[in-house]
């Protein structure tokens, strides 16, 4: 019963796989080492010519817990809830080929950029993309509590089936080249004392991080058993490669990973009701932020100020910041004012400031670029952070810069690194979002029909150029802008449109279950989405994705790569964003409605004025990324995947 | 920060005469005892700020700032002493150190400012909305209203030049329309397109210009060379700036909006990306084509930096002023000063020697080896160093000078003494400015009489 499940289950996910080219596998790298030369010159460790970027095992892998939890979450077979869901995505995995086949479809030039892409994707984000699982998100404890009971039952069942452990544990990338070899050939290959030492290695390195504390056991104890681990499945993998060459390459290019990893962190989001940090935080502070009085009980772990003053605060600093970059003060102040919202700009925003840092940039006597660059960079994300906190894709793009700058090799010369770094900005803002938007437009105008009615809400701007396109090609249809006080994004978005001449209703997220009966299509941003599915985005997402759901209109969230993250969210109360509570307490531009004037520190009175919320990915029909269309059931596990390929 | 900044210190102001000479520029006229110039320094010199550029009409009074510059600031600031011609004006001086600007933003602090408005935040909203100009506005000052009585009120009323008109957009950040009070007997005209564009314009009169101001100092050297009959900043320039912003006619070669051909596509999105999730302003929205496509007018913003009614900030550009100046800075503003007041709300150097039953009453200033005679009584009033009072004197809201010497039973209400002058027994000043240079007075006078 196992041994089928997992064999019908491998060749449907190579058919899923967001990297199709990857059967043959020497094409797609020598794809992307034209398409990216870049890459190969600096020197990243992958540039060896036999080290396919789908094997690089990110060190994820050998993070024990990690694995643990993957396999555990295949392999505990009791769960009776579970097996539906797989059964299910494997039948319709194989018959939904319409994704699969559109990541070709675009014109040829472009599908090959999309893989190149792809391919790129994995080196850029291979060495530190493992450090979030265990610290920065908000993965459920629980889920490490489990493995760990389950421990006993986990090793048992790894005698059965070993091949998913190998599989689930090593991640999108691994597994896809595992899946070449048929899965009969992988049981016979791992033999019983290959198992036994695989055992043996786990149980060591977890009496000794039992011993010697947590952390560095993620560390020591990852790299003993991953090794045995991989090893044969590298073999397998890969007959050419002699297994000690990809062993001790790997293992060379392990250790600066771990440290790199630990380095690039994210550290655990602040809870803003523990007095302690927050006081010591505001030490650090760049400028006083005096904090809202009343806050919702529910919320306190969310920053929240006091609007009107911390502007003139940082406003009055100007001068006083020298450290700051003028650039990245500017985007701050934007940030902190609301001039600059929407995560793709802000990403944008702040990779540019960053090019201007770099350009500007010049290593202080005594130091050295790598190391100082990382710390500047650092601060000023942090001064960001103050600003307005991070949204997940500029996390991933912080991430991307610092592990660009950390992996310069140091024979470049200080201009040549600052060139290479601006380069690798400009080629992420060109890939990421742009080029990554291109695709999606293409992806979602094939779902755009003549005589669609189609919905959005807020003011996306992947929507919007969707839409524009579609109606570049002489679609016919109508589109409902739904929109929400305080902000009422939705206006420019209208104003835009209409601009275009495209035929529009505007109305407000009230009125959205009475205007739902005409609409056939919801395309919807997103701010991010998290590896179960759940969309995290603009405040009255989730209202309209819910109630498009009601009445069976589809919903088409769209959403670039470089958005999606590994975290698992279930709601929208543990990591939110709050606003400011003057908005929604205000009218603008009806000063007679102000009887919530003056009322904003009333004891009595608390204002909540949410950022986001995360629609879960039941309402959701469809993910249009740039890696091709996710559809409403394979959405559960191809989560998973993606995530993978976009962290990896 | 990449800001340079410009201390307009002025010369010997003809809106001073009775107060200003040759050894005493405007920039050296005392406020609770210090120069008025030491005001803004210390501003700047708080915000971080430590090189800086002092300019000074004529040679003279250029040799006295300089002088007291790097004897008071020696190891602080670096500070440049430039001078110009006088009578150039305020744009007439920034020409002549065009030369020394090579930031990419100069701020231009008029040296006669006295206010605790951090410099930062006019820099701070000139950079967010990458701007040619930012002008620094601020409440007219009533707490002088109030306090110096009615007359004073009718003074202010009556002087020209010192009311503006300001017209902002709804969002008070955008500059539309200023009319100093010189203007405000002909008719205010208002462009229409600007007034198109914005939709609303609110306009304010009790409001004036600070003479602080950021500009682009690409944009604001191409005004000057271009225009070359522009006098003042505050008259021409600015105007010159807030009229032509919807049909921008400088070129601005720092780019800030980016709307400079881009030649490649994906910097073009990446632009529209920004453009679109940014609240446009509504120059932005003016200058886009008639179909939402690439910008073809040109335009550019000139901003505006509100001081909130909790800040001080006043210029001395009048004697009233200067009285005002003094009586605040010792009084409701006394943070500015920097000394410690002591618990009577006063400040009495501990050289000063009083005599047996005379009151030093609150925000009073008496300055270092000052004597006083019995039974006199100080209220409101700057003593400055080294005066010699006899007995019997009353002096109220005055500022008295250096070095001043007044004979018994004089009665000083209102009145300035410059320093070393000499006052007879039995003076009674009211309302007066008393010249320096040994002046010696016999007689009693009253109202806005100088000698």
């Amino acid at each position: 019963m196992d041994a089928r499940r997992v064999s019908q289950v491998v060749p449907k996910v190579r058919q899923v796989g967001f990297v199709t080219h990857s059967d043959p596998n020497p094409p797609p790298q020598a794809s992307r080492t034209q398409s990216v030369p870049i890459e190969s010159n600096s020197g990243t460790p992958y540039d060896s010519p036999d080290f396919s970027p789908v094997m690089i095992p990110p060190p994820r892998h050998h993070s024990e817990n990690l694995s643990h939890l993957r396999s555990a979450a295949v392999a505990v077979p009791e769960s009776s809830s579970r097996r539906p869901m797989w059964d299910d995505r494997v039948a319709v995995v194989g018959s939904y080929n319409p994704g699969n086949s559109l990541l070709g479809q675009p014109v040829s030039p472009n599908s090959s950029e999309v893989n190149s892409e792809a391919s790129t994707t994995l080196g850029w984000f291979g060495r530190n993309s493992s450090g979030k699982f265990s610290a920065g998100s908000s993965f459920p404890g629980g889920g490490f509590d489990l493995t760990t009971v389950k421990m006993e039952n986990f090793t048992q069942l790894e005698g059965k089936k070993p091949e998913a452990v190998p599989g689930k544990g090593g991640g999108g990338g691994v597994e896809v080249n595992n899946r070449e070899s048929s899965s009969n050939t992988l049981k016979a290959k791992t033999t019983k004392a290959e198992r036994r030492e695989t055992q043996e290695a786990q149980r060591a390195a977890k009496a000794a991080g039992k011993a010697q504390g947590n952390k560095p056991v993620a560390a020591a104890g990852g790299a003993g058993p991953s090794n045995i681990l991989r090893q044969p499945s590298q073999n397998r993998d890969d007959p050419a490669v002699g297994s000690t060459i990809a062993g001790s390459d790997r293992r060379g290019g392990d250790r600066p990973p771990e440290r790199e990893r630990k380095k690039d962190v994210p550290p655990p989001r602040m809870q803003f009701d523990d007095q302690g940090r927050v006081n010591k935080s505001k030490k650090r502070a760049v400028f006083n932020q005096p904090e809202a009085k009343n806050r919702v009980e529910l919320f306190r772990h969310l920053p929240q100020y006091e609007h009107g003053s911390q502007l003139t605060d940082l406003e009055s600093k100007f001068l006083e910041l020298d450290s700051m970059h003028p650039a990245v003060y500017k985007v701050g102040v934007q940030y902190l004012a609301g001039d600059v919202t929407g995560g793709n700009a802000r990403c944008i925003a702040m990779l540019r400031a960053f090019q201007e840092v770099i350009n500007d940039y010049s290593t202080p006597p005594g130091k050295t670029l790598v190391r100082d660059l990382t710390a500047k960079i650092s601060s000023y994300v942090s001064f960001l952070i103050e600003c307005r906190p991070l949204s997940m894709s500029m996390g991933n793009a912080i991430r991307f810069q610092k592990s660009r700058i950390a992996k310069l090799p140091l024979t470049l010369s200080e201009t040549e690194a600052k060139a290479a770094l601006c380069n690798d900005i400009d080629r992420f803002i060109n890939e990421k979002i742009i080029l990554a938007d291109k695709v999606i437009v293409r992806h979602a105008a094939t779902k755009v029909r003549d005589g669609d009615v189609l919905l959005t809400y807020g003011s996306s701007c992947v929507v919007e150029m969707i839409l524009l396109y579609a109606h570049e090609l002489g679609k016919q249809f109508r589109v409902v802008v739904v929109d929400s006080r305080p902000k009422h994004e939705g206006q420019a978005l209208l104003r835009r449109l209409l601009a275009k001449g495209l035929s529009c209703t505007y109305t407000h997220i009230n009125a959205v279950s009475y205007i739902m009966h005409e609409v056939t299509r919801v395309f919807l941003g997103a701010s991010s989405v998290l590896s179960n599915g759940t969309t995290y985005s603009r405040v009255g997402t989730a209202c309209v994705a819910m109630v498009a759901h009601a009445f069976r209109v589809p919903v088409l969230i769209c959403c670039e790569a470089y958005k999606f993250h590994e975290r698992v969210q279930l709601d929208s109360i543990c990591s939110n964003e709050l606003g400011d509570s003057n908005d929604i307490a205000r009218v603008p531009g009806r000063p007679d409605v102000n009887s919530m004037d003056n009322r904003t520190n009333e004891k009595n009175l608390q204002f909540l004025n949410l950022m986001y919320d995360a629609t879960p990915s039941e309402y959701v029909s469809m993910i249009i990324t740039d890696y091709g269309m996710v559809s409403h059931i394979d959405k559960k596990c191809s989560f998973f995947f993606l995530a993978f390929l976009v962290v990896c | 920060m990449d800001f340079q900044v410009v201390v307009l210190a002025g010369g010997t102001s003809k809106k001073l005469v009775p107060l200003v000479s040759k050894e005493v520029p405007k920039a050296l006229l005392p406020v609770a005892n210090r120069p008025v110039l030491s005001y803004v320094l210390e501003q700047l010199e708080l915000s971080n700020i430590k090189d800086l550029i002092v300019v000074v009409e004529g040679a003279d009074a250029a040799l006295c700032v300089g002088g007291w510059i790097s004897a008071a600031y020696v190891d602080r600031l670096h500070v440049e002493v430039a001078t110009v011609p006088e009578d150039v004006g305020t744009a007439g001086a920034l020409r002549a150190i065009a030369h020394h600007l090579t930031a990419k933003d100069v701020l231009v602090v008029s040296g006669d400012l006295v206010s605790d408005v951090p410099p930062g935040a006019v820099t701070a909203a000139h950079r967010r909305h990458d701007a040619v100009v930012t002008a620094m506005i601020c409440s007219v000052p009533v707490s002088g209203l109030s306090e110096a009585g009615s007359s004073g009120a009718k003074d202010k009323t009556k002087k020209p030049g010192r009311y503006n008109i300001i017209g902002m957009d709804p969002t008070k950040q955008f500059l539309l329309h200023i009319a100093t009070g010189a203007e405000l007997e002909k008719d205010t005209r208002i462009r229409k397109s600007i007034l198109r564009a914005v939709g609303q314009m609110d306009i304010r009169a009790d409001l004036m210009d600070a003479h602080m101001y950021a500009f682009n100092r690409s944009v604001l050297q191409e005004v000057l060379d271009q225009k070359d009959k522009f006098q003042s900043l505050k008259q021409d320039v600015l105007p010159y700036l807030v009229r032509s912003q919807l049909k921008s006619e400088i070129l601005i070669n720092g780019a800030p909006q980016g709307q400079q051909a881009k030649e490649n596509g994906n910097d073009k999105v990446s632009y529209r990306i920004l453009a679109n999730a940014s609240t446009p302003s509504f120059h932005e929205l003016y200058a886009l084509g008639p179909n939402g496509s690439a910008p073809v007018r040109r335009t550019h913003k000139c901003c505006v930096y509100i001081a909130s009614n909790s800040k001080y900030c006043v210029r001395l550009n009048s004697i009233q002023a200067f009285m005002d100046i003094n009586r605040d800075v010792i009084g409701e503003a006394n943070h500015l000063s920097g000394y410690n007041f002591s618990a009577q709300n006063n400040i009495i150097h501990p050289s000063a020697e009083l005599g047996s039953k005379t009151t030093v009453g609150p925000h009073c200033m008496l300055g270092e080896g000052s004597q006083m005679g019995d039974k006199c009584s100080v209220k409101r009033s700057v003593i400055g160093r080294h005066c010699r009072i006899g007995s019997n004197v009353k002096v109220v809201n005055s500022v008295v000078m250096n070095h001043v010497t007044i004979g018994d039973g004089c009665s000083i209400q209102g009145s300035v003494i410059c320093s070393n002058a000499q006052l007879q027994e039995r003076v009674a000043l009211k309302d007066c400015q008393v010249l320096s240079l040994s002046t010696s007075v016999f007689l009693s006078l009253s109202s806005n009489e100088y000698l």
